[in-house]
């Protein structure tokens, strides 16, 4: 009744491509820009913050940013964990070097640099490709973070081996360390994450994500038609890994405040954001928003109802968890391979004819 | 002789035992992905599972005892009975059918035909299930596996080397025994892939899933049989692990370490899968013993992949594997 194109007349060509042509679309994304930017900031409570919010925020930027690579271009990637590494220690080594330097232009510095480090571990792409691929990629995933671990200046020589996060603000508003409050770290994740959100969807309907899809259904066809393989492959990594690098630089400098390397980067950091690319949806920016929330929302459930609702023990729900997420990637594979943001494209489809279907 | 090059034959060595073992875990590999085309990541994962469930049979534990504790309220752990090894062995096996069998009819099945990267995206997830419901079927401690294999220094390698160089070299006792019954794995494979009727069907299926079908065989009953292999093949190497280091978490990130050695030596080749274990255990105990200490230790964790990774970029297919020929 509400979500249809009837009646709604473009009279401009850019009203005719803009990002959400249904008007309730629209309004729809106007509401939760409102709501997150307007609303959400005044009631915030640390707890929310850091249970929920942060977190997804920080991932969805690092899913979006491996769906360009892997629903986008069809490089397969596990390396996700070092490449936010990469972004982490960058920052550190940044915010140490030039503290006054404002939070916004660190975290943009290094997702550039992680945008470099990307394209030189996806050079091999040009060569190699599937799952050999995503094979090799593991290389960059374990040389990274032994890399972090071992060579000192990266960690300025501190005895723990860890970094942590100085006080640093924005425009006088203290964004990491622990004296932060929880509104300022929200809303500067949120700022991050609507930007690249915007700019990864721009992109991806441009010519540039055009040829991005053209490689990722057949890369020798697309070849025969014109695309330069070696340009769209090393973009896509250089545009996936500064997202990628982005979310390391707020996950360590804002979210966690300290990092060990091993511990947060690891291999299970590159499957978990891999799963909330397949569980959220291959190639759909909406598809990285979805499987970032579903994923960061699962633990926090499954504790509620078993742990303080139950009183099962601890690691009883962690191994459920585990299985839960196994069987959910396997029937997300098998039944809706284009995952949540498939189910709600179809909700839409069924929205435009509701209440009279045929 | 000088004492840096009797060093470097000791780390050689010992380089090529462990490359037995990471052979083992890529044999498993190289099965499935022969006769399926589906490239298990999972492998690792079943070889913790097999070894968990050896250890929990061998002591009576009640399987998802925790579970059944925290649901109703009972403490049961043990039925207080201890099977003997050789027992528990084929009752594990049996559990790896079992387990064939499911992944077969509730996974693959369902994926026959997809590309081969969602087929490994499920494999992950099937690692991530198994490794809960092992976890829930057997507690998530360290246990200690020992199923009466010989272990410790092997102390007549040492006296001989120790009369030769004026320095006794330190083998494992269990490394040989590894290296002992991974080459009669392999002879075994290769005698039943070659000489005997379902050895041959499960060729015939690798090379042309339709044509195999066309002339009757039954591609079901093959898969279950590759994937109950792979699973012979995973309890083997749990075992020998397992023996080796206890059984823990960590046991199933060997399945990372034997994808290097299957890029190295081609996914498709069973020769390829032992010659790139060698190569990949003696290059990073080597490139450890020279250089690990001017980089600062623990190489061990990504040369095998560096390696591989340049290794495929002169030679994508790998040592020994097929061609990839690519149309449009």
């Amino acid at each position: 009744m509400f979500y249809r194109e009837a009646g709604d007349f473009k009279t401009s060509y850019i009203d005719d491509s803009q990002t959400f042509p249904i008007k309730f679309d629209r309004y729809r994304y106007y509401v939760v820009l409102a709501v997150a930017f307007g609303i959400i900031p005044f009631i915030i409570n640390d707890y929310w913050a850091n249970a929920l919010l942060l977190p997804f925020l920080i991932y969805a930027i690092a899913a979006i940013g491996l769906n360009i690579l892997v629903g986008y271009c069809g490089q397969v990637s596990l390396g996700t964990g070092g490449f936010m590494a990469v972004g982490a220690y960058a920052c550190y080594k940044l915010m140490t070097a030039f503290p006054d330097v404002s939070m916004f232009i660190h975290v943009i510095l290094a997702g550039g640099i992680t945008a470099f480090v990307g394209v030189l571990f996806g050079l091999p792409s040009l060569r190699i490709k599937g799952f050999y691929l995503a094979v090799a990629t593991l290389a960059a995933q374990f040389f990274l973070v032994w890399l972090f671990n071992r060579v000192p200046w990266f960690y300025n020589y501190s005895a723990s081996g860890q970094i942590n996060a100085p006080e640093r603000d924005v425009f006088g508003i203290i964004i990491t360390g622990p004296n932060a409050p929880a509104w300022a770290t929200y809303l500067f994740c949120l700022i991050f994450l609507t930007v690249c959100a915007i700019i990864a969807r721009n992109l991806t309907r441009g010519t540039t994500g055009r040829t991005w899809m053209a490689i990722r259904d057949m890369d020798i066809a697309a070849e025969i038609i014109g695309v330069n393989p070696l340009k769209a492959k090393l973009t896509a990594f250089a545009v996936s890994s500064f997202f990628v690098g982005i979310s390391g630089a707020l996950f360590f400098a804002v979210y966690l405040g300290a990092v060990e390397v091993g511990e947060v980067f690891g291999i299970q950091k590159s499957f978990l954001v891999l799963f909330m690319v397949i569980i959220g949806g291959l190639g759909s920016i909406f598809g990285s928003f979805a499987g970032a929330a579903f994923l960061v929302l699962l633990p926090v459930v499954l504790k509620l109802l078993g742990v303080d609702l139950l009183g099962w023990p601890t690691d009883i729900v962690a191994h459920l968890n585990l299985v839960i997420v196994g069987a959910l990637i396997i029937m997300f594979l098998i039944l809706e391979p284009h995952g949540l943001a498939q189910l709600w494209r179809v909700a839409k489809e069924k929205l435009r004819l509701w209440p009279f279907p045929h | 002789m000088p004492e840096q090059l009797v060093f470097a034959m000791e780390v050689i060595l010992n380089g090529l035992m462990a490359g037995v073992l990471y052979a083992l875990v890529a044999l498993g590999f190289v099965l499935i992905y022969k006769a399926s085309g589906i490239f298990n990541y999972a492998q690792g994962v079943m070889a913790l599972f097999a070894a968990m469930t050896l250890v929990g049979i061998m002591k009576g534990q009640v399987p998802f005892a925790h579970l059944i504790n925290a649901i109703f309220g009972t403490h049961i752990h043990y039925f207080g009975w201890n099977v003997p090894a050789l027992v528990a062995i084929i009752l594990t096996m049996a559990v790896m059918v079992l387990l064939a069998w499911a992944v077969q009819r509730f996974v693959m099945r369902h994926l026959v035909g997809q590309e081969p990267i969602i087929l490994f995206m499920a494999t992950i997830g099937l690692a991530y299930f198994l490794e809960g419901v092992a976890d829930l079927m057997w507690g998530s401690e360290i246990k200690t596996l020992d199923v009466g294999l010989p272990q410790g220094i092997n102390l007549w390698i040492d006296e001989t080397t120790f009369n030769i160089f004026d320095y006794g070299f330190f083998i494992d006792n269990l490394d040989i025994v590894a290296t002992v019954i991974a080459a009669l794995l392999v002879a075994a494979l290769v005698a039943f892939s070659q000489y005997t009727k379902q050895g041959r069907a499960m060729r015939a299926v690798a090379d042309d899933h339709q044509a195999a079908l066309s002339v009757g065989i039954s591609l079901n009953f093959i898969w279950i049989m590759v994937w109950s292999v792979a699973g012979f093949v995973a309890l083997v190497a749990g075992i020998m692990w397992g023996t080796k280091s206890g059984v823990q978490f960590s046991l199933s990130l060997i399945a990372l370490k034997a994808l290097p050695v299957l890029m190295l030596g081609g996914f498709t080749s069973i020769p390829g899968a032992i010659v790139g274990g060698l190569i990949i255990g003696v290059g990073e105990k080597l490139f450890e013993f020279a250089l690990g200490p001017a980089l600062g230790g623990a190489t061990e964790n990504w040369f095998a992949y560096v390696l591989a990774l340049i290794f495929l970029v002169f030679r994508p297919q790998g040592l020994f594997g097929e061609k990839i020929i690519e149309r449009v």
